[in-house]
């Protein structure tokens, strides 16, 4: 007891009792108090997610799996009430090359095996800089020589390519080619003289106020006008090149953001050391600001390949596509539903990998947690 | 905008002269291009035999239109066939942008909920809807969810008179009766009243410091007011309840399964992206402002509604104007399972007479004009919430 003396008078200090220790704030219990049922209406919703999972998991882990059949053919499948996966097994080489000729099916599997390695290269982090830029350059020539034929292999007609291929190839040529298009189109807006400033602006808006699909009827209808009739595009070339219009207005509005976020002190500093403008911009300027916008970069590669499932609208066969042609199959009719099913899982694993990539670069990168 | 200060030469003249020079020769080269292509095309018309301009609209349209906001059939104008489009088009925009927002914004608290099992689920929904092309999406719903819906004739009915098939979506129609005009009246004073009510509570709060509940009193004034109006009326609205008849429903108010599953497919996708703006929107107020909020002993319900939300509608709502403006350009994929929105409607005037050129410029003008409303409208409201800098 300690005695406190005070002008007032004298009071006796008396300590509280001790807290008792802290209650434990780990285990699985705790945990479920902590993030389930915490207060009534929080444990009220878990209450109800809960049962709602109760329902809905069942139903599909059987559809999936459990009553799913796994071989036989159209009549097994029929009489089982899960999923038909035999259905997809047969369905996969016309769903990766659509109707390729079978007899040469080696070659864009040569082509999808060099792009695996690829992503495996770069999603590990084994090649990088210069090395990296110049391998996926190359691949989409090696990807078109190997599925179109050249140096005396066999030609494959353009209009026999399909599938998952053709998506791939049309999104990453489409990235590859619209990414510089995008960059030239953002530093015309940004520092080119008046008139080339008016046309990128006049470009980059017209085609961002519109959608995909008018641009696709526009060069798959109106582009044959437009040329003189000597002058023959075909199809696949002429969806090819809105695709790359199309994405590189979007790109160039991504690089644009980066151009302006680079301080205008490395311009000043660079131009101060004699580096001249146009090296300034080359060297100095477009290498940050490409940086600087390298995770929505990713995100706009991510949207230009789900966009690529729109040029079934405009007659080519791209995965969706073969996957709606493989529903209406005779001998495998009513397993549309796998068929979507499937459709919808690959189109995630691709999107959802590459968003994760980009996710792990804006990490690493200069902006990024490892400051 | 910043740009490369010009390096000052000896010869400032021959810089501008130079300057100059550049920009004539992409003038000319530019134009030589639009020459180029215009005497191409008109070669091109010229030997198909299409006639360029826009008479065409006038002829009859001959082509039959499955949804329709107005009256219409084959023997009207293409010109009247693609007014319907692009009032479809509106009317399917305008309805995926008010559920998406709600949708939306319950997805995105979902994100941030403190339960995690919702926000795990909330997150999965996110996921899955962002990484699938829409599409696919509106062909699922439209072949899988719609297609695996009943027959008319044992259609689900969750509640009397709504019917949920295979063939869409009928409700009962309202009707107006006797006295339904002088019930459009009342409801139109009470809500005038209830309008002013709140804006004098407003002013009352700016004067006084003093609160009236301006919105749940207007909102009490209206309900009261038409309700009262209703009665006394009458009840002036009856409805129609749909019947199975024959092979489907007749009477009632109809939704086509093309308009159910577009709208729900737009819905479900954008709804994927508003909510990570309304998420990544409350993540980005700094944890310091409610903490102190709820030091200040501030009611929680007007923390969020005047501390949070705010600072919140700053991040949300530039990136929430993009994907109205995708929402609107994505509604055009309704060419791909029929719905006769503008695009549709255009495709199929175009397989029928050839007039690419023309049809397509209306698309872009249509396009645009409704994105530059909607980013007008959308940049008036942002222009409220923004920091005013001084």
């Amino acid at each position: 007891m300690t005695q406190i003396t005070s002008e007032i008078g004298t009071k006796t200090f008396e300590p509280l009792a001790a807290r008792g220790a802290p209650t434990q704030h780990i285990g699985p219990l705790n945990w479920l108090r902590k993030n389930l049922f915490k207060g009534w209406l929080n444990s009220l919703t878990s209450l109800v997610l809960i049962g709602v999972l109760l329902w809905v998991l069942p139903v599909m882990i059987n559809w999936l799996f459990l009553d799913a059949v796994f071989r036989g053919n159209g009549e097994v499948c029929r009489q089982s009430a899960g999923a038909c996966w035999p259905f997809i097994y047969e369905k996969i080489p016309v769903l990766m090359v659509g109707v390729y000729p079978q007899e040469l099916i080696w070659r864009p599997a040569v082509a999808g095996v060099a792009l695996l390695a690829l992503v495996y290269l770069t999603f590990s982090d084994r090649i990088r800089g210069f090395v990296l830029i110049g391998a996926w350059l190359a691949l989409p020539l090696f990807a078109l020589v190997m599925i179109g034929g050249a140096f005396g292999m066999t030609e494959v007609n353009q209009s026999l390519w399909g599938g998952l291929m053709l998506s791939i190839l049309l999104a990453l040529v489409g990235v590859i080619v619209s990414i510089p298009l995008g960059v030239m189109l953002a530093l015309g807006r940004f520092y080119g003289s008046p008139l080339v400033k008016a046309l990128c602006i006049g470009f980059i808006e017209l085609i961002r106020g519109v959608p995909l699909i008018t641009i696709l009827f526009m060069v798959s209808v109106m582009m044959p006008l437009f040329l003189p009739p000597e002058m023959i595009i075909n199809n696949l070339m002429r969806i090819q090149i809105g695709m790359i219009f199309f994405s590189a207005a979007y790109m160039a509005e991504v690089i644009r953001g980066g151009l302006q976020a680079i301080p205008k002190g490395q311009t000043e500093a660079s131009l101060a050391l004699g580096v001249s403008p146009n090296h300034t911009i080359l060297f100095v300027i477009v290498p940050q600001a490409l940086r600087h916008v390298l995770p929505p970069l990713i995100g706009r590669c991510i949207a230009l390949f789900k966009d690529t499932s729109l040029v079934i609208i405009v007659g080519l066969l791209d995965f969706l596509g073969m996957i709606k042609g493989a529903a209406l199959d005779p001998d495998w009719l009513g397993f549309q539903t796998e068929a979507y099913f499937f459709a919808a899982f690959v189109y995630w694993l691709i999107c959802y990998s590459l968003s994760r990539y980009g996710r792990a670069l804006e990490n690493r990168g200069p902006n990024g947690a490892k400051r | 905008m910043s740009s490369i200060p010009k390096i000052k030469s000896k010869s400032l003249s021959g810089q501008v002269l130079w300057a100059v020079f550049a920009q004539g020769a992409v003038l000319v080269v530019v134009l030589s291009a639009a020459y180029f292509l215009f005497q191409n095309t008109q070669a091109n018309l010229d030997a198909k035999g299409i006639k360029s301009g826009f008479a065409f609209l006038g002829h009859e349209a001959g082509l039959p239109i499955g949804d329709s906001l107005i009256e219409y059939d084959p023997t009207k104008s293409y010109g009247y066939a693609f007014l319907v489009g692009i009032l479809n088009t509106l009317m399917v925009s305008a309805l995926a942008i008010i559920l998406s927002t709600i949708l939306g914004i319950l997805v995105g608290v979902a994100r941030v909920s403190s339960n995690w099992l919702l926000a795990r689920l909330a997150a999965i929904y996110v996921e899955t809807l962002r990484n699938i092309p829409l599409l696919l999406t509106l062909i699922f719903t439209y072949i899988i969810i719609i297609g695996s819906l009943p027959h008319p004739r044992d259609a689900i009915s969750l509640f009397d008179g709504y019917f949920l098939s295979n063939r869409g979506i009928y409700i009962p129609k309202p009707i107006a009766e006797d006295g339904f005009g002088i019930f459009i009246i009342a409801a139109i004073v009470a809500s005038v009243l209830a309008i002013s009510f709140g804006v004098w509570a407003r002013q009352y709060k700016r004067r006084t410091g003093r609160l009236v509940p301006g919105i749940w009193g207007g909102l009490a004034i209206f309900t009261v007011l038409t309700g009262l109006a209703f009665l006394a009326t009458g009840n002036p609205v009856g409805s129609e309840t749909p019947e199975f008849r024959g092979f489907n429903f007749s009477g009632g108010l109809g939704l086509k399964p093309e308009f159910v599953a577009l709208l729900t497919g737009l819905v479900l996708y954008t709804a994927a992206y508003i909510g990570e703006n309304v998420r990544s929107g409350i993540e980005s107020v700094h944890a310091g402002q409610i903490e102190a909020a709820n030091a200040l002993g501030v009611p929680s319900g007007v923390v969020t509604r005047l501390v949070m939300l705010p600072q919140a509608l700053r991040v949300t709502i530039p990136a929430t104007t993009n994907d109205y403006a995708s929402l609107v350009k994505n509604s055009s994929l309704a060419v791909a399972i029929g719905f006769p929105d503008m695009v549709s409607v255009g495709g199929t005037i175009i397989g029928q007479n050839g007039q690419a050129i023309e049809i397509i410029a209306m698309w872009m003008a249509v396009y645009l004009t409704i994105n530059m409303l909607i980013s007008f409208g959308m940049n008036l409201l942002n222009s409220r919430v923004q920091i005013v800098e001084r």
